[in-house]
This record gives C-alpha cells, structure tokens and sequence, in this order.
C-alpha cells in the first residue's frame, strides 16, 4: 500500500469534517434549547458563534482542495475529496438553519413560558438524529444506512405538516397567537431543511462509495 | 506487394470502416462510438521465449485520442509499436493475432510495412531531430516516399499543424532541428510525421521529456490534430492521459498474465468510476 502522505491527508480532513458535523449538531441543540427557555443572551451567542462554523467549512475548503491540487486523486479518492465540499457547504448550512432558530428566538421576545412548541422538538430530535447518523454512514462508507436515513426525511416532512396544522387552528382560535404561530411554522421549516441537507450528505455517500448520484431525497410521503 | 493506400481504398468503396468493431476477449471494454481505425484482434506477442502481450483486444476508434495507460512492464509500448510492425524490427518477435487497419491486417504477407509506417506515423519519447535543418527535416519523409507536389506548401503546412510554424518562419530553412528547445524539437518530429500524410500517429511518451509548459502545449496540438488525425498515446502520466484522450485502456502485467488488457473505456468513466478494483488500485497510485 502506497500513498500514506494522502492516507494520512484524507483521514484529516474526514475528522475535519466529523468535527464540523458536531459543531452543526451542538448549534441546532443549543438554539432549540435556548427557544424552549426563551433565553436570548445564549441565542445572541448562538448567532455570534455562525462565524467558527463557517471559518472551520473554509478551513476544511481550502485543505481539501489543496489536497486535490497537490495529489491529484482519481477515481474513489477524487470522489471522496469532491463529497468533502458538497458536505461541508451542506454542514454549514445546517449551522445557518440553526442560527435561523435562535434568531426566532430573538423575534419571540416576550412570549411568556413556558413555551408550548406543539411538534417542533419532536422534529428536531428527528433531525439531529438524522445527522448524526449520515455523518455515521459518511466515516463508515455505509451506502445501505445512508438510504435509510433518508427514509427519516418522511417523518420530518409529516411532523412539520402537523406544527403546520396545529399552528393555523391556533392562528384561527386565537387571533393574538398569529405571530408566535408564524415564528414556529418558521422554526420547523428551519428544521426540514436541516433535514433534507442530511439527505444531501447521504447522497454523497453513496456517491462516493458507488460513483453514482442517485436522488434520495425523493419524499414517499 | 499489395498497395496500402489502393487496398484500403477499395476496402472504402465496400464500406468495411462501418463494420461492427470485434468485441475484444478480454477485460471490462466499451468500444468507441466512432468508426475503428485499428483495431487489435486477439494480439500476442513474444520477444524470443519471452510473452509481452496476451490476448489483447480492442478498437481505437477513428479521429479520437486513446491513451495506453499501466505499469512498467505491462506491454502498452509493445502494444503500441505493434500498431505499426516497428517490432519487425527487433530480432526473435513473434507475433499472434491481427492488428486490423481499416479491415486490413497489417500483418498480413502481402502488405508492406514501410507503408504501414507511412500511414501509421509515430512520435517517440525523446525528440529525435536530424541533425538538419528545420525544413528539411520536415521535408525528409516526403521526398523518400516520392512526395510529387510542392514541397514549400508541404512543409510550412505541417509546420502549422504542429503549432511550430509562427516559431521558426523565419529562419526555418538555415536553422538546425537541433538548435530548438526539445518542447519545439518534439513538436518538429510531429511536423515531419504529418509530411507522410498518415492518418494515425502513435505516441511514446511524447511528453516525458518535456517541461510542464511543453508538455501542455503538446496536449493542445494533440486535441488540435485529433480533428484530423486517430491519435493513440502512451503515457505514463496519468493526469495527461486523463487530460487529452477521449478513450483509456489500462493494461497490467501480473504474476499469472504478461501484458493484459485489464479495462477500456471512455476516459471520463475509466478515472471516476472504474470496474475493475485493479484500474482503481493503479489510477489512485495503490501500486505501480
């Protein structure tokens, strides 16, 4: 077996980019956390921290593509290299819906507690699941898991529909709610799209491992 | 001696260029889409007891860029001087199979093989100039092989199509071959293999001994004359292969097989995704 420098290079950069998973799931954990207890000085720090995410993605940007300028890989490598920067823009974006929740959370202002979020944390512990398992199928080139994860998607898409209807019922009961109710049909769709970003990665994955894009984020719902 | 040039002219009229190119034995292959130029038709070859080449079938298709790509050793380069007989040349090769040029074995007795080299030019790894002048070097070929028309014209044309012309116009009858820079020089021995009028030219690692800028200016006039010309190259070079060809076969030598076809393909194909775990193992530097 040859080529350690690159062996060594592309392990780097995958734990980079596990590292950066991380740091996308402690943001959708702490802003929902912070929505939930309606505290926003951490929602304030929530969007303040956006910034060491999307450095870490170029960080991460920059290294991948030297390593594609100085060792030109072929075939699996190049395919795992290329994934790299589909994945990362997909985890800094996943940062961005998250910070999309705390800055709701700055919106909601003076909602009383405690919060009555009908399905929304219901749809982010879907979602943070989902995450970790594609960032779980990306290290261990699972292509059988990645499709699965993707199954979840379905069950995020039916949830949101439920905040969706629920929030419109509250909106017509109780016409002073309109705007709280507006605040948390934004927050699941904040959530949906963090979501389908996972469904992104799983495709790359299996990219990766077969060469093939297929689309999974085809929703049977 | 049958003529060449009248039998594959004949061959034309009968339209044997659109025969369906002959599925090679071996190896994951796709044939290109183009007409065959040549095509390789269960090819062995031995160098005394020594084998070089097992069973290798394939076709290079017409007006396209075919890369030889494998380790050293693996028999691309025999494979690829025996598309013009240049291996009749070395003493104890024996030769199995066909080499099909336009429906013609070129193997066969009653063909020439100073026309097959006519129309089958090659360029080698190191630029070979004569130690003439630029003209005459291109001029050379020509005149041996009884070229009747006007030289001035032959010769500024090809110096053109070798993107050498704008270089050397203006002393390009007093200045020596030699006296160029081996980027020029290589694109010269390309000039004086265009004055034989070939429809294919074979390559050598054209590039290997050449700086970067040379080399890529090499690449450019190879997707230049690809227009006119069937191109097969032989590089070590993986990113040049990747680069300039349109069709890559990858070739390898293991403990059981000396010289195989292990896969063909378009080239796009052959570096992203390969079939075969061993093109995967070579092109991503695994062993070679």
């Amino acid at each position: 077996m040859t080529r350690d420098l690159f062996n060594a290079e592309l392990r780097q950069i995958q734990d980079d980019v596990l590292a950066l998973g991380s740091m996308a799931e402690k943001a959708i954990m702490d802003a929902m956390e912070a929505l939930r207890d309606g505290d926003a000085e951490w929602s304030r720090k929530l969007i303040g921290d956006d910034s060491k995410i999307n450095s870490k993605r170029f960080a991460i940007e920059d290294r991948a593509s030297f390593v594609i300028a100085s060792q030109q890989p072929m075939a699996t490598d190049l395919r795992a290299l290329a994934s790299v920067l589909y994945i990362i823009t997909d985890l800094e974006r996943i940062a961005d819906h998250a910070e999309g929740i705390a800055r709701i959370n700055l919106l909601m202002g003076e909602e009383p507690l405690p919060r009555k979020l009908s399905y929304v944390p219901a749809m982010a512990d879907r979602a943070v699941a989902m995450l970790r398992d594609s960032l779980k199928a990306y290290i261990d080139h699972d292509v059988d898991a990645a499709r699965q994860i993707c199954d979840a998607d379905d069950e995020v898409d039916r949830l949101q529909d439920s905040v969706y209807d629920e929030c419109i019922k509250n909106m017509i009961a109780d016409p002073s709610s309109i705007q709280r109710n507006t605040y948390l049909i934004w927050t699941a769709h904040n959530l949906e799209r963090i979501a389908d970003r996972c469904t992104n990665i799983c495709e790359r994955v299996v990219y990766t491992a077969t060469g093939h894009m297929d689309e999974l984020n085809v929703s049977k719902y | 001696m049958v003529n060449v040039q009248q039998a594959l002219e004949q061959k034309r009229m009968t339209e044997v260029r659109q025969e369906t190119p002959r599925q090679p034995t071996q190896g994951a292959v796709a044939e290109p889409a183009s007409p065959t130029a040549v095509g390789i038709d269960d090819l062995s070859l031995w160098y005394g007891h020594k084998r070089a080449l097992t069973n290798v079938s394939l076709s290079f298709g017409e007006r396209k860029v075919s890369a030889l790509i494998g380790p050293s050793g693996c028999g691309k380069s025999t494979l690829l001087r025996s598309i013009n007989r240049m291996n009749d040349l070395i003493a104890g090769v024996r030769i199995e199979g066909r080499v099909n040029y336009h429906g013609i074995n070129i193997y066969d007795r009653s063909v020439d093989p100073v026309e097959v080299r006519r129309r089958i030019g090659m360029v080698f790894q190191k630029p070979n100039p004569f130690p003439k002048t630029i003209y005459e070097n291109v001029a050379f070929g020509a005149k041996v092989n009884g070229f009747k028309g006007n030289m001035d014209e032959l010769v500024e044309s090809c110096l053109r199509r070798a993107a050498l012309w704008d270089e050397v116009k203006d002393e390009y009858k007093k200045k020596s071959g030699l006296a160029l820079s081996g980027g020029q020089q290589q694109r010269l021995c390309i000039a004086r293999a265009l004055a034989n009028q070939p429809d294919v030219i074979l390559m050598d690692e054209p590039c290997s001994a050449l700086d970067p800028i040379a080399t890529l200016k090499i690449e450019d006039l190879m997707r230049e004359l690809v227009k006119d010309y069937t191109i097969i190259i032989v590089t070590h070079n993986m990113q040049q292969a990747a680069r300039v060809s349109d069709y890559t076969a990858f070739m390898l030598t293991d403990e059981h097989i000396t010289g195989q076809l292990i896969e063909y393909g378009p080239t796009e194909e052959l570096f992203t995704t390969p079939k075969d775990k061993r093109t995967e193992d070579y092109i991503s530097g695994r062993f070679g």
